[in-house]
Order: structure tokens, then sequence, then C-alpha cells
């Protein structure tokens, strides 16, 4: 993996719907290696290599991240701000956030005297960003923008942590793929938007293409941190294949496929079952009469928050195992 | 328009029961030139205006919140189901139910037999029942049948300068204006959508979308107006009278930002009263449309409404003609062309 890239592509801003400064960066990175690079109605960046089999496989991984949108500012200046996907009004408490325009700003929660941050709400929240009044907010901030956390990039020997990785990490990694890769098969690598929001990127993409394949590429929450729900997934024991989470059951035939692939490279694998959360997969399944859709993804802990921690191994086996996939001759059908 | 409005809003036409007020539109619009018109099965009714130039599809949804007839008791009270409705605010309201408008009154306790702790509770759906007067079972099975729809009964009024009060505001507003819309000639494949079953979760628009595949989309609603005397800077949403919101985000729908600007600018251009829709609460059309095939540029005016999804609504007659001119600058000066 070049780290370089890694770092760029998890420090691009990008919010949900809000995407068009990380698809630019993605975009300088894949280019070189796919025939045609294309924006889609919903800003979804879809980067095409040409196969010759006439089978199409779609890769996906979204680009959008959580964030904070300012939806009025007061009189003093303060920005009032919703949530843009799952945030903790907790965690974001306290945090240091960047708008699109570079603005930079602290949040915090009003109510103080009546309780403290374990009970804060996300009407409480708003976004300091150093002015006085309204009049002087406004010439830095419009209602409507949208802010996220700083990103921040923690090097802990193989484990690495930032606010992004959720889901930058397989941005990188599915451009990564795409520099590696051989394949007789038409490859859309859709870099989508919306994700976090509810899916709404992915499927308009696949209705545009019409994959015979679909694997998208996302994290999964893991079962080794202390004290926390029971899962079969541990970071540093290989990328997973998806079972099943709460937007998708993967066809077998599609995971057989994967472990399949997986297993001729000798690439580690785990499959995973994860009890919360949708992911593109399910939204690309359910388009059109029906795609074939499966899912690898990073183990990932302490996900929707600015601390998000992988390991740098699976993120390397989770490349080689798209690239053991792209390069089989029989796809898997019903 | 106002009297359109009018006539709109005191036609009842609950979510899946939208045939009324489609066809009064069908009826008020089939001699205007170039109109072809078709229902389609969910019972949007889509209007084509077909003209050179992208595919700009309006769409305003038909429907409004009520309640359907789920049952009747021995004693002849008639319980309902429900979607979008504030228990606390259908009491002691008059409705209709049914084709025949069957007369009732939504009934609680009275006072008298009331306990301090019942004052003090707001009373839920499952504990409210429409009386029509009937005198045991048999007699109301007479006048209404499981799945009859339930309608408020408020009619239409002026109030003041500037303000009008009816049911179904939301999003008979819409209606009205997309009505108003259809007899000018833009430069575009023209489409105007009446939705319905947006209250049940924007299921009409969906199916719509599909057989439209619009390149842009603009969503005529009415809104959320939370400028009571409580209401600080941070919790109006929207101002009655503080001209069309244009929304940036809500929960169906982040709308593209260079259309969110776009609609802005063309307000400010046109000398055309706007305000940002200062909330992301709530959801529209826009949300199926903007995903349907492989996706579009959809953006939504929304008319402030007080007390929305309630008998009685109030919203200000200069946001809609400000609705109306902002959405008549979007197609006549072709802004669509730059979104796409």
């Amino acid at each position: 993996m070049d780290k370089m890239m890694m770092k760029d592509i998890l420090k691009a801003y990008g919010p949900s719907g809000r995407e068009a400064q990380a698809a630019e960066v993605i975009k300088q990175y894949v280019a070189p290696y796919v025939d045609e690079v294309y924006t889609d109605a919903m800003g979804s960046l879809i980067a095409h290599k040409k196969g010759t089999s006439g089978k199409k496989i779609m890769l996906s991984a979204h680009m959008d991240q959580i964030g904070l949108i300012v939806v009025a500012i007061d009189d003093k200046g303060f920005l009032r701000v919703s949530n843009v996907g799952g945030v903790n009004p907790i965690i974001a408490t306290a945090r240091e956030v960047v708008f699109e325009n570079g603005v930079k700003g602290v949040t915090y929660f009003e109510n103080t005297s009546k309780h403290g941050v374990n009970e804060a709400k996300m009407k409480e929240l708003y976004v300091d960003i150093g002015c006085t009044s309204r009049e002087e907010a406004e010439k830095k901030v419009s209602v409507g923008d949208m802010a996220v956390y700083v990103t921040n990039f923690v090097e802990m020997g193989d484990r690495l942590s930032s606010g992004a990785m959720d889901d930058r990490i397989c941005c990188a990694v599915m451009a990564e793929a795409m520099k590696q890769m051989k394949s007789e098969h038409d490859v859309y690598a859709v870099f989508t938007v919306q994700e976090e929001v509810g899916c709404r990127g992915a499927g308009p993409a696949a209705y545009a293409i019409e994959p015979d394949l679909n694997i998208s590429i996302d994290v999964c929450s893991v079962g080794d941190i202390p004290e926390c729900d029971k899962m079969a997934v541990s970071l540093g024991c290989g990328p997973t294949v998806k079972v099943m989470d709460s937007s998708v059951i993967v066809p077998p035939v599609v995971r057989a496929f994967m472990e399949a692939a997986a297993e001729e490279d000798n690439i580690p694998y785990q499959r995973e079952v994860l009890r919360g959360g949708g992911t593109d997969t399910g939204a690309v399944q359910r388009t059109r009469r029906g795609i074939l859709s499966g899912c690898v993804s990073i183990p990932t802990r302490y996900i929707h928050t600015p601390v998000e921690t992988v390991d740098i191994k699976d993120i390397d086996n989770a490349v080689r195992l798209l690239c053991a996939c792209l390069k089989r001759k029989e796809l898997p059908h019903r | 328009m106002l009297r359109r409005l009018e006539e709109l809003s005191n036609i009842n036409g609950v979510s899946g029961d939208e045939g009324k007020v489609r066809r009064y539109i069908k009826e008020a619009i089939k001699d205007i030139p170039n109109v072809q018109m078709r229902t389609d099965t969910m019972g949007n009714l889509i209007v084509h205006k077909k003209g050179q130039g992208p595919k700009v599809m309006l769409a305003a949804h038909m429907d409004e919140v009520g309640m359907l007839v789920l049952g009747v008791l021995d004693n002849g009270l008639i319980a309902y189901s429900q979607r979008g409705l504030d228990p606390r605010v259908v009491v002691s309201k008059r409705v209709v139910i049914g084709d025949d408008m069957v007369e009732g009154v939504i009934g609680a306790k009275a006072i008298h037999l009331q306990t301090r702790e019942e004052m003090k509770a707001a009373l839920a759906h499952s504990e409210l029942f429409v009386d029509i007067g009937a005198k045991d079972k048999d007699d109301a099975l007479k006048y209404v049948k499981p799945g009859d729809h339930i309608a408020f009964t408020t009619r239409f009024k002026r109030l003041g300068e500037s303000k009008v009060l009816g049911k179904a505001l939301d999003d008979r507003i819409g209606c009205a204006v997309l009505m108003e819309l259809i007899k000018n000639t833009y430069e575009c494949d023209f489409y105007a959508v009446f939705t319905v079953q947006e209250e049940l979760g924007l299921r009409g628009a969906m199916a719509a979308a599909y057989a439209v595949q619009p390149d842009a989309a603009l969503i005529l609603e009415g809104t959320v107006a939370n400028d009571t005397p409580d209401a600080d800077d941070a919790s109006y949403a929207t101002k009655l009278g503080a001209g069309v919101a244009i929304t940036f985000m809500d929960r169906a729908t982040i709308v593209n930002p260079n259309m969110f600007k776009l609609l802005a600018a063309t307000a400010k251009e046109a000398n055309i009263k706007w305000q940002p829709r200062q909330t992301t609460s709530g959801a529209n059309d826009a949300g199926p449309i903007h995903q349907a095939c492989a996706g579009c540029v959809a953006g939504s005016l929304a008319v402030p409404c007080r007390y929305i999804h309630s008998p009685a609504s109030i919203a200000d007659i200069n946001d809609i003609n400000s609705m109306y001119a902002l959405a008549d600058a979007f197609l006549k000066n072709k802004k669509f062309n730059e979104v796409l």
C-alpha cells in the first residue's frame, strides 16, 4: 500500500453529499491505471478498466464520512448543527472540526449548568468558529455548510488510527487494487457517495453499470476489544468475507467465490456477521433485477469516532483478496 | 392560484385515497395546450409537456394526513389507524368518513370526569374514537366500513392581510403552484407529477421517478414553521412571511450543494424573498426521486406552514407567491442546465 496515497485519501474533506474534494484526490491516484474516470449524477466517482470477457465486475467503497451540518447561526456567532450520518453527540463534543473552505472550529454543548457531557444531545451541540456575531460568522460559513473532524493519523506499529478510516481506508484499498490487479473482465471501481445517510449513492451507480458481480469494501466492527459484544472478528487476522449485516445476506455463491479466491492465494480471511449497520452491499444487491453482491471488510475498532483503528496487514491482504477475485475467470452465478 | 388552493384544500384526499384531488387537477388542466396526462398504477398523475432540452420533473404530492377506519366497537364507536398525526391535535375535531362523507367527531372523556392524572396525560390514538352518532355496531356499519378513509373538515379561509388557513395545505399548496406552472411554456421536456402516498413514506414518487427518469427535479412542498414565541434562532426551522424556504438537507435527501446555491442565487437575482429551511428533520419526495434509476439532481422549495400535520395549518400568501416565482424563474431562465 502506497502510504502517501493512503494519507492523502484519509485527509481529504468529504462528508455525505460533499464528496467533491475527496473525489478529486482519489481521481488523481486512480486515473493512471484505468481507461476512463467519470462522475455520475449523484457524485459517485467511477474508474473503469476495460476487459475482454464481456462480464462486468463492480467494486464499491464509499467516499463520504460522517459530519455535522450547520442548520442555524445564532446572534453570538455560534453555529447550531445537526448530524450527517451516525454521529454520537457525546463523542462529537470538544472536537476540532473543519469546513470545506478550510474554516476551523471547535465543538461543545449548551446546558453545561444542567448536565454533564455524558448527557449531551445533538440539539445541544454547537460549533464555535471564533466569531462574536452572526454577521462575522456568516462571512466564513453559511447555513447548509458541513464540517468534519480534523483528520488525525496515528501510527502504532502495524496499527493505524484516523477519524476517516470509515471508509476512506477502503477507497485507498480499492485504488491500490486497481493499480495492481489483472482481470479479463470490465472492472468498475465505484467510489460512492452518501453511504452514511442510508446507502444512497451505490444503487444509482449500479443501475447505470449493470454489473454481473459487485464487491463492496467497507469497515466492520470487531470483537477483540475489552467488554464488547461478541464477534468472531479481530484486527490483524485478515480482511473479512461478509456473511450478513443489517442491509444484506450475501448469497452463498458469492461468499464461496471470494473464499476460494482467498484460499488459492493463501490470503488470510475471517467470516463476518455484523449485527448492526448496513453497507452499500445491500443497496447494490436490490438494484434492477437483483445483482450478485458481496463484501470485503476491514476489521475496525472504534467506528464513527475520531480514532477509528485498523491493522495494516488487513489492508494489504484486502488488496490481495480483491486482486485474487478480479483475476478469476469464472464469476459466481445462480 | 388562490381560488385553486381554496378548492384543493377543501377536497379530501387522505393518503391512498387521492382520487378526488386527481380528478380535480385533471379537469382543471385538461384544456391547456400541449398537455398529455396519464395516471400510473400507483395513482400518480403524470403530466407531460413535450419540449426540447433536458427532462425536468416538478413534483407535488396530492395526499394529506388523515386516518383510516380500523373497526367498529360494539357501542358504535369507530377505532382508527393513522400516520403522521399527533394524537394531541385530533381530540374534539370534526371529521368525515368515506365517499359518503359521514360526519363524526373524535371524542374524549369530558373534563368533569377526568382525574388530575388524566388531565395531565395526553391521550394516545388507541384511546381515541370517532363518534358518528350510531346506536351500536350494526348501526355504524350501515354507514362506514373498515378501510374507509377519514378526513378533517376544516374549510379554507383567508385570515388577516396575507394568511390562509386550511387543512391539507401540505401539500395542496405545491399542487396549486404546480398547476399554475403548467400553463407556462419552458424550454425543456417538462413533467409535472402529482404524487400519491407521500405521507406514508414517499411511496408514489418512487414509481413516478422510475417512469419519468428526469435529469433534474424540483419538489414543491409545505413544510414546518416553528416561528412561535418561544422559538429561538436555532429552532424556528422556517418563518411565515420570510419567503419560500430552500432545502439543503432533510432525512431523505442531501440536496446537491450546487442545486441549493443555484436556487438561492436565482432567488436573489429575481428579487424573490427566500430563507434556508433551517432544519434537517422531515422528508419529501426528493428522496426517492434523486435516487431513482441512475440518479438525478433534485432540489426542494417549501412554503412554511404553522401547525402542519394538524386539522388546520396557516401559511402566508406571499410565501406561496415566492414559491411560484422561484420555480418559474428556475424553469424560465433554464437554470436546470447549470446543475446537469
